[in-house]
């Protein structure tokens, strides 16, 4: 059991972290200096999760992995990350729609999470549920302006929704391991959320004018390790200088 | 000329008991970015339990040139303030 | 983060003897000087030109470190780092938002960054090129902003006094931040050290021509000290810098790459303090005349940023005229 468990809070782990490296990558590039604050904090949030989330699952597995070995120390074909989060920002449109899908999926995530039978993970969740949930806000009120603002911007934005939409279905996706970690109590079933997930996100492409998306091939593969291309670049450089000093202390 | 986005001005609340009081300003569209912008602007290390925010615009200013008339004939009514008035020091305090 | 050296300060005013005798008088009385007083247009035009370059550099400053965020190499360093570039970002805007009260925009100043016309400090046109770098910013950049703001924080004028408060505060982190930085590299691989070392020594001079240029040099400087607009002289403030930078780096084991500096014991009226060798003035207006390694680099990411989000902007306008109506139609 242990070991599904640890490669679930793997898969949670990456995802918050790829999805915060992404935000970083805005700092200072941002459209307006307000967005450049509110991105980070938003960010920072991930991140901050990530760390938890590593850190128990470097415990449970008790091979003395922390942190850093095992955000900064595993591969490509490694990481877990759903394939959602590590698309390239794009324009603020694909940024913010992808923020929102995401968050809409981890806050019922986390709310169920509470009854976790791991007191850490119910730790970790009780502070992010209230994180995400200013997410969904934060992100939804973008989606409505870009949405129903100018001709340019609702064009963009139906374009990010034609881009990232086929990622969604994958949020609900539970690999073995998280079907193990599931049946044992430890974490929430992921197709449980999917209510929870479409309820927020139609309230908000309602205010948005935005259509929703016919059906389209469903892409999965990142819980795998099977990714687009864009993850290995971001790795390649998150952990350049780690892998260039094995073993120095930051 | 670039078309701008409207100023917002910050009231904070930093705790319950206190008033809200200024901060700064920023820029956003409407109400609803302006308030979401102050939180994330503003309140990135616990200074606050409540946000007020303000259009710039909305907010009529007494001029300094009157300052003169609005505030100086207020000075000289001393008898406006407890020590104008003499209480023996047996009374105790009032 | 940023520094004193004002570029091109035009302290020239025209109101008569009278109204100048009688602003200098409330000045002198240490009252604080707010938006809507009477004020001489060159006191106007300093603190919009000195406000509007410390603005631009907080925000040009969040490059040369965003440069690293991607990069940083534990998970602890990452959160650090974004969180203190995320405070660059919010000191430009506590700081466009103090140069507003004067009655220039935000979007004005931002095109005076981007058509050059504006300067910001020169130091952010060096790149960064190794995570020492990081700790070093964060300990001499940071240090030389902190000692160039806590006076600003008495500055005479309401508005950048108070923003100055407020950015002080929250800088208290950066420099300790870099500090630690470059301490942990100095504990660790003789490449860390390396590393350390090649940092201070490009990024050594760069710090000390933050202060701008020495007194003599500086031209209307003396009306900035009289209308407490500027506390104290760059050279003054620059000795500090130096007095307290360069005890921490022996602790350090890094040496400060200036062969001709000795203990002066006349220097600081006597108490003693660190004599420099030359600084390279032409290196200093080269780089700010934007010959600098990044300068073009630099406005370049600022534009980018400015015209790609130009879009997201008027989105944002046009659905709150939207709303607007609606609310108006609703009721």
């Amino acid at each position: 059991m242990s070991e599904a468990f640890v490669t679930a809070l793997l898969e949670l782990a990456d995802d918050h972290l790829v999805l915060g490296h992404r935000l970083s990558e805005w700092c200072g590039h941002a459209p307006m200096l307000e967005e450049d604050l509110a991105l980070p904090n938003m960010a920072l949030d991930l991140i901050g999760a990530a760390r938890g989330l590593y850190a128990r699952a470097g415990e449970i597995e008790g091979k003395g992995r922390d942190e850093d070995d095992l955000a900064y120390l595993r591969g490509e074909r490694a990481y877990l990350n759903c394939l959602l989060v590590e698309r390239e920002n794009g324009d603020f449109a694909q940024t913010m729609l992808r923020q929102l899908y995401f968050a809409a999926f981890m806050e019922p995530y986390w709310r169920a999470a509470a009854s976790s039978d791991d007191p850490v993970l119910r730790g970790i969740a009780a502070k992010a549920v209230k994180e995400v949930a200013y997410h969904i806000r934060h992100a939804g009120e973008w989606v409505v302006r870009m949405g129903d603002g100018t001709g340019e911007s609702a064009r963009r934005m139906a374009e990010a929704v034609e881009e990232l939409h086929r990622f969604t279905d994958e949020l609900f996706f539970s690999s073995p391991a998280a079907e193990a970690a599931e049946a044992a109590g430890l974490l929430p079933v992921r197709a449980e959320t999917r209510g929870a997930w479409e309820a927020t996100i139609r309230t908000v492409f309602a205010e948005a004018r935005l259509g929703w998306p016919a059906q389209v091939w469903a892409q999965q593969g990142g819980r795998a390790g099977a990714h687009g291309e864009a993850l290995g670049h971001l790795l390649a450089e998150m952990q350049s200088l780690h892998r260039a000093h094995p073993g120095a202390a930051w | 000329m670039v078309e701008a986005t409207p100023l917002w001005e910050v009231f904070i609340r930093p705790r319950n008991g206190l008033s809200h009081r200024h901060v700064g300003s920023l820029h956003a569209a409407d109400e609803v970015m302006a308030l979401q912008a102050a939180r994330d602007v503003y309140t990135r290390r616990g200074e606050g339990t409540s946000i007020w925010v303000v259009p710039s615009l909305a907010i009529t200013a007494s001029d300094p040139d009157h300052a003169d008339e609005m505030f100086e004939p207020t000075a000289d009514k001393i008898y406006r303030h407890p020590t104008f008035y003499e209480i023996p020091e047996e009374v105790g305090h009032m | 983060m940023y520094s004193q050296g004002l570029i091109g300060a035009d302290g020239r005013t025209e109101e008569d003897a009278a109204f100048l005798a009688a602003f200098q008088a409330r000045i002198d009385a240490e009252e604080k000087i707010e938006p809507k007083d009477a004020m001489p247009e060159g006191y106007r035009r300093t603190l919009v030109r000195q406000i509007g370059q410390h603005a631009h550099s907080e925000i040009v400053g969040m490059l040369p470190e965003g440069n690293w965020i991607t990069r940083a190499p534990s998970l602890r360093r990452k959160a650090a780092l974004l969180a203190k570039v995320q405070d660059e970002g919010g000191h430009g805007l506590y700081l466009y938002s103090a140069a507003e009260t004067l009655g220039v925009s935000r979007e004005q100043m931002t095109e005076e960054l981007l058509s050059g016309k504006a300067k910001y400090s020169s130091i952010f046109n060096y790149p960064t090129l190794s995570w020492a770098d990081i700790g070093i910013i964060g300990w001499l950049v940071d240090g030389a902003a902190i000692m160039n703001q806590i006076p600003l924080c008495r500055c005479s004028f309401g508005p950048y006094a108070r923003a100055m408060i407020r950015v002080c505060k929250e800088e208290s982190f950066h420099q300790r931040q870099g500090y630690e930085i470059v301490m942990t590299l100095m504990r660790g691989t003789e490449a860390q050290k390396a590393m350390a070392q090649d940092a201070l020594d490009r990024w050594w001079w760069p710090a000390l021509m933050m202060f701008g240029p020495h007194d003599s040099e500086s031209a209307h400087s003396e009306q900035s000290m009289a209308w407490k607009i500027k506390r104290f002289s760059n050279d003054a403030l620059r000795q500090k810098f130096i007095d307290a930078t360069v005890p921490q780096a022996e602790f350090l084991g890094l040496k400060v790459p200036d062969p001709d500096m000795v203990w002066d014991a006349g220097l600081n009226d006597g108490q003693g303090g660190y004599r420099h060798g030359p600084i390279d003035w032409d290196e200093f207006w080269r780089v700010v005349k934007g010959g600098g390694v990044m300068n073009r680099d630099r406005i370049r990411a600022r534009r980018k940023a400015w015209e790609d989000g130009a879009w997201v902007r008027e989105a944002a306008r046009a659905h709150a005229l939207k709303r607007a109506a609606r609310k108006v139609a609703a009721e």
